[in-house]
């Protein structure tokens, strides 16, 4: 039909250009970082110093320190992210409180981060400073762990929301199949639930990855903005989004906001190669 | 010995104090066949489903009355332990998609954590996949995914999982009804072969292979247990008007 084909022509033209935008943003993400591509070259991707005041700049301790957080916030998040999961997709028969729980964590991912970057300054902060007294560690308080914690509660209810989600999927039959055996809810849960669902949880979970490299306001608030090699889980550090954050209004220089573009510029590929490695993952893992 | 392996007296079972399954009674003797059968709704599935306790899965559930196997109260089992001991194969064959063939007739023992020497999982994935007529046709092929299998093998994958434990009751709950007449024939000559070794519960809507396989049958309705006898003398000259009725097709 004519109003078929129209439909169809503006349909391609949106996501065309969409797609387009994304190419476009690249496209200019590279050319404001060509100064400093051009002075440091590929030494600005292992360089350890960034000093703007003599005009030195190395990616290193950003990447480390966001690397670092993320994986961190991961290790710290999947246990719970998977008990919520479970208890909500499997486990509860419904009813007034699960239901509240759900919900609960839902409006979690909704908070702006920025809530959540002051919450940690005047909660978790001091909590931090406090054992790191005890345990004679310099008591900064704000630092890579505590970023990291944050981290963690904030991508919880996105890796428990899509988790609950895909365990919702697994039919009803192999749960009973699996109990008619004698199995126990947990033994069904460990060996019928979670291995058929490992695609949707690991795709759940990148997500939350994801997310944790390029999460901005509630890093920058706890992380402790230095800019040099995190030596210990409880340094202060930068990720490479709080450092752009941090310091692209005091960049003054050429030199100094072009190397900031170019951390963003790798901090897209960075996100962009976690992607597409999720996608083979989830490719590989899928139960036919 | 006791006598019956199962005892049944005055079962009622239901969801939310509606009740499917009404003051059923029933003694099983040892390694028959016995099919139960009636119209849809009837609450048969709900009745097999109390035997292994798997009724109580669902939300809502309830269940009053006694259920004795080998003379042990079963509501006063361990559920898990019970359902070792009742193995059960479902309408539609659900082998785990995430296993092999091999591991699926261990899957009870993976699930339940039980180690086993390689050489005693080696006899006991033959000696069931045997004993369900299914090792000829997938020797070759253990370690690949029982889901690629056809509909009647998975079933028979289905039952050599069960059997693999070893159950004193087979619960069949339609176990045909989603294959082709062919495997259909073939899960029926199964049947009459098992009942050597294991008492078979088959719940059934279709009364051919209810007079094919069984040596008792009882036929429910709304809830009740009609009649219940020799599957000869039933089929041949039942007591009841309402089986007459329906295993002359009134009704159902």
């Amino acid at each position: 039909m004519k109003g078929d084909r129209l439909f169809r022509i503006v349909l391609w033209i949106v996501a065309g250009l969409f797609s387009a935008m994304m190419v476009f943003m690249l496209a200019s993400l590279l050319k404001e970082s060509l100064p400093s591509i051009k002075a440091f070259g590929m030494h600005f991707l292992y360089g350890k110093e960034w000093n703007p005041v003599v005009d030195k700049f190395g990616l290193l301790p950003f990447l480390v320190g966001t690397l670092i957080t993320s994986v961190l916030a991961l290790i710290i998040s999947v246990p719970f992210a998977m008990s919520i999961a479970l208890f909500l997709g499997m486990f509860s028969k419904g009813g007034f409180w699960p239901k509240i729980l759900g919900y609960g964590t839902d409006l979690l991912a909704g908070i702006p981060s920025v809530i959540y970057g002051f919450w940690a300054l005047f909660f978790l902060v001091p909590i931090v400073r406090n054992f790191e007294m005890k345990a004679g560690i310099v008591p900064y308080g704000v630092g890579i762990f505590t970023a990291s914690v944050v981290l963690a509660i904030m991508i919880i209810p996105y890796i428990s929301s899509i988790s609950k989600e895909v365990i919702k999927l697994v039919p009803r039959d192999l749960i009973e199949a699996g109990l008619a055996l004698g199995a126990t809810d947990l033994e069904v849960a460990k060996d019928v639930v979670l291995p058929y669902c490992r695609s949707g949880i690991v795709a759940g979970i990148l997500l939350g990855f994801g997310r944790a490299l390029g999460e901005t306001m509630a890093v920058t608030m706890v992380i402790g903005n230095s800019n040099s090699l995190p030596k210990s889980l409880f340094a202060p550090a930068n990720t490479m989004a709080s450092v752009i954050a941090n310091e692209f209004t005091e960049a003054t220089t050429t030199l100094h906001l072009s190397s900031l573009i170019q951390i963003g510029l790798w901090l897209f590929i960075l996100n962009a190669i976690v992607n597409v490695i999720g996608m083979l993952i989830i490719k590989k893992m899928e139960v036919k | 010995m006791e006598k019956y392996v199962l005892k049944v007296i005055d079962l009622s079972a239901g969801y939310s104090g509606n009740w499917v399954v009404k003051n059923v009674s029933m003694d099983v003797p040892h390694n028959k066949a016995i099919a139960i059968m009636g119209p849809s709704g009837c609450g048969k599935s709900t009745f097999i489903r109390c035997i292994n306790r798997m009724h109580e899965v669902v939300p809502g559930a309830s269940v009053k009355g006694k259920i004795l196997l080998e003379g042990e109260d079963i509501f006063e089992m361990h559920p898990v332990k019970l359902r070792r001991r009742v193995g059960m194969v479902f309408q539609r064959p659900n082998p785990f998609p995430t296993m092999n063939i091999y591991d699926n007739v261990l899957a009870g023992y993976i699930l339940n954590g039980i180690k086993l020497k390689k050489e005693e999982k080696d006899r006991i994935v033959e000696q069931s996949l045997k004993n369900a007529f299914l090792w000829d046709e997938v020797k070759a092929s253990l370690y690949k995914k029982g889901t690629f299998l056809s509909g009647g093998q998975q079933q028979r994958l289905c039952i050599a999982r069960s059997l693999a434990m070893n159950p004193n009751i087979l619960l069949l709950d339609e176990p045909t009804s989603a294959l082709d007449p062919k495997a259909q024939a073939m899960i029926e000559e199964l049947i009459t072969e098992l009942k050597k070794t294991v008492t078979i519960i088959l719940v059934t809507h279709n009364r051919a292979q209810a007079a094919r396989v069984s040596d008792y049958t009882a036929f429910m309705f709304l809830g009740e247990i009609i009649e219940f006898d020799d599957t000869a003398k039933m089929f041949t000259a039942p007591k009841d008007k309402r089986t007459e009725e329906y295993l002359t097709g009134k009704f159902g």
